[in-house]
């Protein structure tokens, strides 16, 4: 048992001489949230495919839960939960129906309807699904990845198309899988959500791997403090590593010369300035 | 064992929630054997009687749409709608849900064939088969042939919209051209000819012969040794041919 539920070396993926995946490297620690974040098209979906023994990799390796996705074994498929990217599930089919049919498939199943609860799906639990929203979709496509209990859970961008309501409660429920003790490897390209959710987030641009760390630790190397004000009618912007001593100095200034700085404002960078910054193409 | 049965009572359960798919296959050759045996029936056709010929001519057509065609549009619309794919990520071994999914569309026309036997018993007064052995003999050699050939179309279908237009084209003209309708005499020898190449034709007859002439299902080894020809082709294209994953990105 290693501590890494993946690792990830040097991967490489190509379709007809594009190269998707251009040798990346990562791990995910046991229990921890890790957010493969990047725009569309940087070769997230690939790399999960990967992982989850769709794809076969051109070059490198890779270990899921110690085992090779290539040579995917049935106990392994016991201990992952895939919620992919798009697709449907059976439209005459009820909820219940659906986390029975798929726990059914597992050795030690979730019970069902501790997954309904997780999911938020108790009050539709026997509807069919063709009559569920798409947020309730989405809600139904985790609970029967979930249902499984497994221990590595692979998120491909969960909810894209959400509005913002339904995005927070599914933000809730990732969280408490994460509270379940479940490794997740998540892909979003919404910066939001990788700050909100992930322990550790791995920045993809264009099939490589541009920044990896906590959102904390990316956004402490991002570009620096940005401190506006006006003066006398003019707006001022300043750029500095260290606010604390420039914002001191400007406000002793001011209050020294009885001048007040107007709509005074100091923004910390956030991972969107650092993820654009990254990710900005410059072609 | 235990995973078997439990897929096969879920793929029951999908076949007959899916009311188009269960009407067009199932239930369509039985509404057309009454109307139609209740139309000619009392007539002799190809020196049998025309209820007799029918029965065999509709058990034949419904092989074809639920081993063929029906069994076809069900796995296309499950490739692309990404259900396929997603089993392939869990557990279930897919040996298992294949097999699942053959013995329950093939369930399925043994029913219809039952049906329709019952039916021209008591609708018509047609004797029972005094051969039960040899014609299930036949009609699993059928459902095999077609569900082989079936689970290779669906290698030719790209989406699952295109999908039953292309199984109906293809399926209704065989199913009339080999004569499950009425004797297949009248038709252009061109016709009668690209027929005899196909496999439902030689179907149709080994019901016949099993049922009207109380013949062994081996008696006539030539239309056996057809359908086992493209049971065999069937089954390369479905090996060769069959995915998991949607075809559309």
């Amino acid at each position: 048992m290693t501590a890494n539920a993946v690792e990830v070396q040097n991967l490489q993926k190509s379709y007809d001489g594009v190269e998707a995946v251009r040798g990346i490297s990562f791990e995910i620690r046991a229990g921890e949230v890790f957010g493969l974040l990047g725009p569309n098209g940087a070769g997230k979906t690939t790399t999960v495919e990967i992982l989850e023994g769709y794809r076969r990799p051109d070059a490198g390796t890779v270990s899921v839960l110690g085992i090779d996705p290539r040579r995917p074994t049935l106990d392994w498929r016991e201990r992952i939960g895939v919620v992919p990217q798009s697709g449907e599930l059976y439209p005459n089919l009820t909820v219940l129906e659906h986390l029975r049919l798929f726990a059914g498939y597992y050795a030690q199943p979730r019970p069902v309807n501790e997954v309904l609860e997780l999911v938020g799906l108790e009050e539709k639990a026997s509807a069919k699904t063709r009559t569920l929203s798409g947020g309730q979709r989405r809600r139904l496509d985790l609970g029967v990845a979930l249902v499984g209990d497994p221990d590595l859970l692979f998120l491909d961008e969960p909810t894209t198309g959400f509005d913002p309501g339904a995005r927070r409660a599914a933000w809730e429920t990732i969280r408490s899988l994460r509270s379940l003790g479940k490794t997740i490897l998540l892909t979003t390209h919404y910066i939001e959500e990788a700050q909100r959710l992930a322990d550790r987030v791995a920045v993809l641009r264009r099939g490589e791997i541009v920044a990896t760390g906590t959102p904390a630790e990316l956004t402490g190397v991002a570009p620096a403090s940005r401190i506006s004000y006006r003066k006398d009618g003019e707006r001022i912007d300043l750029q500095t590593e260290d606010p604390t001593r420039v914002l001191h100095e400007l406000t002793g200034e001011a209050l020294r010369g009885g001048a007040r700085l107007e709509a005074l404002e100091v923004h910390r960078p956030t991972l969107e300035d650092v993820y654009l910054s990254l990710t900005e193409e410059t072609e | 064992m235990r995973l078997l049965l439990h897929q096969l009572r879920a793929e029951q359960r999908l076949f007959w929630r899916t009311r188009e798919l269960a009407f067009f296959t199932f239930l369509l050759p039985i509404v057309f054997f009454l109307i139609f045996a209740s139309a000619y029936g009392d007539e002799e056709i190809d020196g049998a009687d025309g209820y007799l010929h029918l029965l065999a001519g509709m058990i034949g057509y419904g092989a074809a749409a639920t081993t063929f065609a029906g069994l076809a549009l069900l796995l296309v619309i499950r490739r692309e709608s990404g259900v396929l794919k997603r089993l392939r990520a869990t557990p279930l071994p897919a040996w298992t849900y294949i097999v699942a999914v053959l013995a329950s569309i093939v369930f399925v026309f043994l029913l219809e064939a039952v049906v329709l036997v019952a039916l021209a018993r008591l609708a018509f007064d047609v004797a029972l088969p005094g051969r039960p052995f040899s014609l299930f003999a036949v009609l699993l050699l059928g459902a095999a042939t077609f569900a082989a050939l079936g689970i290779g179309l669906t290698a030719l279908i790209r989406s699952a919209e295109g999908s039953s237009a292309v199984v109906n084209a293809l399926y209704l003209p065989v199913t009339f051209i080999s004569g499950a309708f009425f004797s297949a005499d009248a038709f252009p020898a061109a016709l009668r000819a690209i027929a005899e190449v196909l496999p439902l034709v030689h179907l149709i007859r080994l019901v016949r012969d099993v049922m009207v002439f109380d013949q062994a299902a081996w008696d006539r080894p030539g239309a056996v040794a057809v359908l086992v020809a493209w049971c065999l082709v069937g089954s390369v294209l479905a090996v060769r041919g069959f995915r998991w994953e949607p075809r559309e990105r």
